[in-house]
């Protein structure tokens, strides 16, 4: 079941065209990548998602209803350019937002003190965010964005402003909420983030939809049949257009297969030596969206 | 409507709980008081002490004679007018009065000599001094004589009643009116300024921070507003609650101790003589008490609420405006001038119109428009008000409210989210024309 389900969404601001009859669909649990270069419609999907937008034309469904303020009780965001009340202390603050959403006090505040002790920022609640390190701020906004336990989870490049160590803590967070069935859209430029959490993937350029799909599918549409290569004990000389150079006796290259199949050109290379080692090369989701990017600017 | 509630109790118990607004709340009412007790301190020492002023008269007529009061005494002599310029020179008399051979009739050529410029009071009572003996003169030598004059003068005040449609008859003195007015108008006036900058700040502070984000994708921009408005007027509200209290308590300490208890008349006095001696305190006094009884002050509170809340609503929503459609404070001025036009209009026509002629075309006109009239109607309402006008001007300013926070709204809902792009008044009528 698709948690939501976007269906010819147009935006335009005066004669610029932020979304052109985009359609999308983003299954129930998982974490779906939402990519896409600076300027490409991201922010604006989101914000239409988020309700704070409203499209031109086309319809959005959460959870197979026409998506109305009810439902900004079940999303949780986190955008790009973060924010907090410099003045409010970490509790309040934290206390504030999830009522927002419409959550009863007595929880709210039960579930506050249960992330903040998680997060091992506890002893920080009576602080004003003022007197936060830029890291430890950064949690809180994590916190914020998901303490009235939302069904979707948006966060907009969630891991820019943290060191690696807090980058890690909270991409374990985002796969234990992954586990618990919520449902994340990780908008976002680092493509190594993209490999390492996405399931499924979208990219947007230029407001439309260039690419769709999951992310193993769309590696192996994107691979350039082409292997890596161990040999040892190299007995003749290479083929010239092979560009080997053995090291040592072993030799690691990568060659094209063209019409080949994998098995025909393992045949061959055991003429010239012990096979040690023999992996498809699947391209990089960076080398995907850069190539992608480059193929779309032409059109 | 539950979210709106959050809103304001976030942002009257961030700014009640500051220690910025504690020292505010408590010092501003110190101030007035203290600078009001230096001033009675400096002219009760004057009082006590009085330094005496000699004023050398010359009369060449042999007619006049000028009661030395408290502060002046004059001396009569024969000295030439070089002799009396050369005394005050070197400080002997304050100043020097020369009256030469004069026609009653037409009297010039009286001068004065003084090493300071001598004040408007001086003059004038040196003025109606000799004019009153002129007078007397000339009745004398047509014939009536000195003792007839003294019967005949008369000491005339006027004591204004108005009637209203009861029947009842109310005690009335324009000053006192005039100061309530004066007072509940400029009240009102600083209100909306320092509190509709508040607004201005607090969200010009959600926009540039990024938290306007996070918070629209919990709350409608409109609700956010109102609550934001609302919220800070409270803090407002219990700012002023709280200045009244304390200035009233500090203000009868200091009046205490003084041991006035009518410090207006008092300083009258002090700074005019003559004008005290001409008052019957007693007199004065009771029929003060006897206007401010007449006064309805329950009406009066309730009116001076409606306006307060009412001109703080509708400039609210206009100072949140203006908070959205810029980027940081300093850009805001180019947008207030549609604020503070309106404003002042009120304030002046306070001042220039309504409390010297609550009645006329240009009064009813200033507060009866929703812009002008919470500044402009407290002026009339202090000397009674019809109750037609009174409604008319009240519903337009519930109308006004509406369309200010329905145009607001829309810049609002729109500015909060534009970052970096300059905003002028074109782009402001886009947004308010969008849907």
């Amino acid at each position: 079941m698709e948690i939501l389900e976007i269906q010819n969404l147009t935006k335009t601001y005066g004669n610029q065209k932020a979304l052109s009859n985009l359609s999308l669909s983003i299954p129930k649990g998982g974490i779906f990548g939402l990519l896409g270069p600076n300027g490409a419609g991201k922010t604006t999907l989101i914000r239409i998602i988020n309700q704070i937008i409203e499209g031109d034309s086309g319809k959005v469904f959460f959870k197979g209803e026409i998506l109305q303020p009810k439902h900004i009780s079940q999303i949780g965001y986190l955008p790009e350019e973060r924010g907090l009340y410099k003045k409010m202390k970490v509790w309040d603050q934290l206390v504030y937002f999830a009522r927002l959403k419409d959550m009863p006090a007595p929880l709210a505040k039960e579930r506050v003190g249960y992330w903040l002790k998680k997060m091992d920022i506890i002893s920080w609640k009576d602080k004003r965010i003022d007197d936060l390190s830029k890291g430890m701020a950064q949690k809180v906004q994590f916190i914020s964005t998901i303490i009235h336990e939302p069904e979707l989870l948006i966060l907009d490049e969630p891991f820019s402003g943290f060191d690696p160590l807090n980058a890690e803590i909270i991409k374990n967070e985002i796969i234990e909420l992954k586990e618990k069935g919520i449902t994340v859209v990780l908008s976002t430029h680092r493509m190594e983030s993209v490999e390492l959490l996405c399931d499924q993937i979208a990219m947007i350029h230029r407001s439309h939809k260039i690419l769709e799909g999951r992310l193993t599918d769309i590696k192996q549409r994107f691979r350039p049949n082409t292997y890596e290569i161990k040999l040892s004990g190299i007995n003749t000389t290479l083929p010239e257009n092979w560009n080997a150079y053995p090291v040592n006796g072993v030799a690691v290259f990568s060659i094209p297969l063209g019409q080949d199949s994998p098995n025909g050109t393992l045949t061959k290379l055991m003429q010239y030596g012990e096979v040690v080692g023999f992996r498809e090369i699947l391209p990089s989701m960076e080398e995907i969206f850069i190539q992608q990017i480059k193929n779309h600017s032409y059109e | 409507m539950n979210k709106i509630w959050l809103v304001i109790q976030r942002e009257y118990l961030s700014r009640v709980q500051k220690r910025s607004f504690l020292l505010a709340t408590l010092l501003t009412p110190l101030i007035f008081p203290s600078i009001m007790g230096i001033f009675l301190w400096i002219s009760i020492g004057e009082s006590e002490n009085p330094s005496l002023q000699i004023i050398e008269v010359v009369d060449e007529n042999n007619i006049f004679f000028i009661e030395s009061s408290e502060q002046y005494a004059f001396s009569f002599s024969k000295i030439s007018t070089e002799e009396g310029k050369k005394m005050v020179n070197e400080g002997d008399r304050f100043g020097f009065l020369y009256i030469p051979k004069i026609d009653l009739s037409n009297p010039s050529g009286i001068t004065y000599f003084g090493e300071k410029n001598p004040s408007m009071n001086l003059i004038s009572f040196l003025e109606s001094s000799i004019k009153r003996r002129i007078e007397e003169q000339r009745l004398f030598e047509s014939g009536i004589s000195s003792e007839a004059i003294n019967a005949y003068r008369t000491e005339v005040s006027i004591q204004a009643i108005t009637l209203d449609n009861s029947g009842e008859e109310k005690v009335t003195d324009a000053t006192v009116n005039y100061a309530i007015g004066f007072l509940a108008g400029i009240m009102i006036y600083m209100f909306i300024f320092i509190y509709g900058n508040q607004i201005m700040q607090g969200v010009i502070e959600e926009k540039s921070s990024r938290i306007i984000e996070i918070l629209v994708s919990s709350i409608k921009p409109f609700q956010l507003m109102m609550g934001k408005i609302i919220g800070i007027g409270a803090v407002g509200l219990t700012q002023f609650l709280i200045w009244i209290i304390l200035i009233g308590g500090i203000s009868s300490i200091v009046m205490g101790y003084f041991g006035l208890q009518m410090p207006q008349q008092q300083a009258m006095e002090l700074a005019n003589p003559e004008l005290g001696e001409m008052m019957d305190s007693q007199n004065n006094l009771q029929n003060i008490l006897q206007v401010i009884n007449g006064i309805d002050f329950i009406q009066l509170t309730l009116t001076f609420i409606f306006y307060f809340l009412g001109g703080y609503l509708l400039y609210g929503a206009f100072f949140a405006a203006v908070g959205a459609a810029v980027d940081a404070p300093s850009e805001a001025q180019q947008f207030m001038l549609p604020i503070t036009i309106p404003l002042l209009i009120g304030y002046l026509g306070l001042f220039v119109f309504v409390l010297n002629d609550p009645n006329s075309n240009v009064s009813f006109w200033l507060s009866i428009i929703p812009f002008t009239s919470p500044i402009a109607m407290m002026g009339r309402v202090s000397y009674g008000v019809p109750i037609f006008d009174l409604i008319l001007s009240m519903s337009l300013l519930v109308g006004g409210f509406f369309f200010s926070t329905w145009v607001a709204g829309k810049v609002y809902r729109i500015g909060i989210l534009i970052h970096g792009s300059k905003v002028n008044y074109k782009t402001l009528w886009r947004w308010i024309k969008t849907n």
